[in-house]
């Protein structure tokens, strides 16, 4: 997962060079540029298959997991379970990301609420969430509602984090020149507060689809009947290492995706960062 | 903060045509302030009357900074009575303005909208955009109305600043070493605009500087803040525009910075 940052660290600080300025073929050398080791590493592996150095039984080439994907595509198999994964993992990231968004939001805003609620959470947080796998077995068999409370809770935790800290890390100076300009505590919140914690709660979403993506991995392949880690299992127990690696593929392209619109979700959001004018 | 009106109030100044002078009158008396057991402020008494420009200097610590805190409302004072403009005036928060150390721009806000939470309620009104926008002409960044923050030089995020201070019209306002992080040219340009505003109009300013030539340069009258109390209080009598090259200006400087410095020594 390239999603594994530290939950304070700040994303992308990139130098900001004006986008504009910069002319349209040195732009898409400087995107192009980032496939080039992953192209060269595909170009090897398919060389090395090719050559019979890599036997197909441990990595098939990639032409034959292309193939295997063209197969699957066109029974249908793969876009239904891909389609599964992506309703678990957003239906577990809305669910456990809102929650800790409203906790977050709450415990910063007001110490009763903090007082109440936090080393409860904190304590919580410290299980690994993934532990609780056999007792969630046993409370929802195989149902989605197994999956759904995974990825809820390990989604809950990063974006609580970081909510809680980015509200907290609001520059008081702020806070108190609003205040001397007598904005009352919705205006505060919607106008000063809100805005100063939403890098924060960025950086919480980013490491969240992080650990959203592994425990709906690990969910799939220990309970589940569908879904892109059901599939790797079933084909794990007929040999079938070209979906094996294609199922690992798709994950780390849902992966990326997610990470893309994120950046977009920032770029939208967070519009007077000097760190996103380089787009 | 609600004014105290018990016996021991501070004097309000005699009660004049409400709206014949913009600036409004500033009576303090008896004006305490400890954190914890340090006291900053030993029972110290001002009045400034209104429109009146006055420069508060000292030392770092000697309590300057809290003294104008106080005056702005931004604390209350342990003990003693603040009086700023007269009756029914009780929220300070209508009337004065503070300008920071620090620009203190909303990062996430464009530069018109940041002048426009100067307006505070006054905002969706009809005429606050157009009231902001002449605010940000009047320091010269007109055409800078839909710039981020970030991207603004140190002079011009105070220039924002000022506008954002100037545009809800305060009768008092209350500047904390606005310039101090401003390199000297840019710092007299500001000066030059701070005073222009308050000629315009009409504001009761308090200045606090560590720049005895800021002082000079722009107060009718100089206080001198020593260990909490008022040490010295001189008018200055020099006409208005001042040229830092005048030897009355120099010699007024010099009779000010020795003060300060013999104060260090004793």
């Amino acid at each position: 997962m390239t999603d594994a940052v530290s939950p304070l660290s700040v994303p992308d600080v990139r130098p900001a060079s004006s986008s504009s300025a910069r002319s349209l073929p040195a732009g898409l050398a400087a995107a192009a540029s980032g496939w080039i080791v992953p192209a060269l590493i595909l170009a090897l592996w398919q060389a090395g298959s090719s050559l019979g150095y890599v036997p197909e039984t441990l990595l098939p080439s990639p032409t034959s997991v292309l193939s295997a994907a063209w197969r699957l595509t066109r029974s249908g198999e793969l876009p239904t379970n891909i389609g599964i994964s992506f309703c678990r993992a957003m239906a577990g990231l809305i669910v456990g990301g809102g929650i800790g968004l409203a906790f977050g939001l709450a415990n910063g805003l007001s110490k009763l609420s903090e007082a109440f609620s936090d080393s409860t959470l904190q304590m919580v947080r410290n299980v690994p969430h993934l532990a609780l796998i056999p007792l969630v077995i046993v409370w929802f068999g195989i149902d989605e509602g197994a999956k759904l409370f995974l990825v809820a809770l390990g989604v809950f935790f990063p974006v609580y984090v970081n909510t809680l800290h980015g509200v907290r890390s609001v520059d008081p100076q702020l806070l108190e020149m609003a205040q001397s300009y007598g904005m009352g505590r919705t205006a505060l919140f919607r106008r000063v507060v809100l805005p100063g914690a939403l890098p924060s709660i960025f950086v919480g979403l980013r490491y969240a689809l992080g650990v959203m993506w592994l425990t709906l991995i690990v969910a799939e392949t220990i309970a589940a009947q569908s879904g892109v880690g059901y599939m790797a299992m079933q084909a794990r127990e007929f040999m079938m290492t070209d979906v094996v690696v294609l199922s690992i593929l798709i994950y780390a392209l849902l992966g990326k995706l997610a990470d893309v619109v994120v950046r977009a979700l920032e770029r939208a959001f967070l519009p007077w960062r000097p760190s996103f004018f380089g787009g | 903060m609600a004014l105290p009106t018990t016996a021991a109030t501070a004097t309000r100044p005699e009660v004049a045509p409400f709206e014949a002078q913009r600036g409004a009158p500033i009576a303090a008396r008896g004006l305490t302030k400890a954190y914890g057991a340090k006291p900053v402020l030993r029972g110290l008494d001002l009045s400034v009357s209104e429109g009146e420009f006055l420069a508060v200097v000292g030392r770092s610590g000697c309590g300057k900074s809290t003294l104008l805190r106080l005056l702005a409302g931004l604390e209350a004072p342990t003990q003693g009575q603040i009086a700023v403009g007269y009756r029914a005036e009780t929220d300070r928060r209508t009337i004065a303005r503070v300008m920071f150390q620090e620009p203190r721009l909303l990062p996430w806000a464009r530069v018109l909208a940041n002048v426009e939470v100067g307006l505070g309620a006054d905002r969706r009104s009809a005429s606050g955009r157009k009231r902001a926008l002449e605010a940000l002409a009047s320091v010269g960044l007109a055409d800078r109305a839909n710039d981020w923050p970030s991207v603004l030089s140190g002079g011009q995020k105070q220039r924002v600043a000022l506008a954002r201070a100037l545009v809800s019209r305060p009768r008092f306002l209350a500047l904390d070493e606005p310039l101090g992080a401003l390199d000297a040219l840019t710092r007299i340009e500001m000066q030059r605009l701070i005073e222009t505003a308050w000629r315009r109009e009409g504001f009761t300013a308090v200045l606090v500087t560590h720049d005895v030539a800021e002082a000079v340069a722009l107060a009718d009258r100089i206080v001198l803040v020593e260990q909490g109390a008022i040490a010295l209080d001189v008018t200055v009598e020099l006409p208005r525009p001042r040229h830092r090259g005048a030897p009355d200006f120099g010699a007024l400087e010099e009779r000010i910075l020795d003060r300060l410095l013999g104060a260090g020594e004793a």
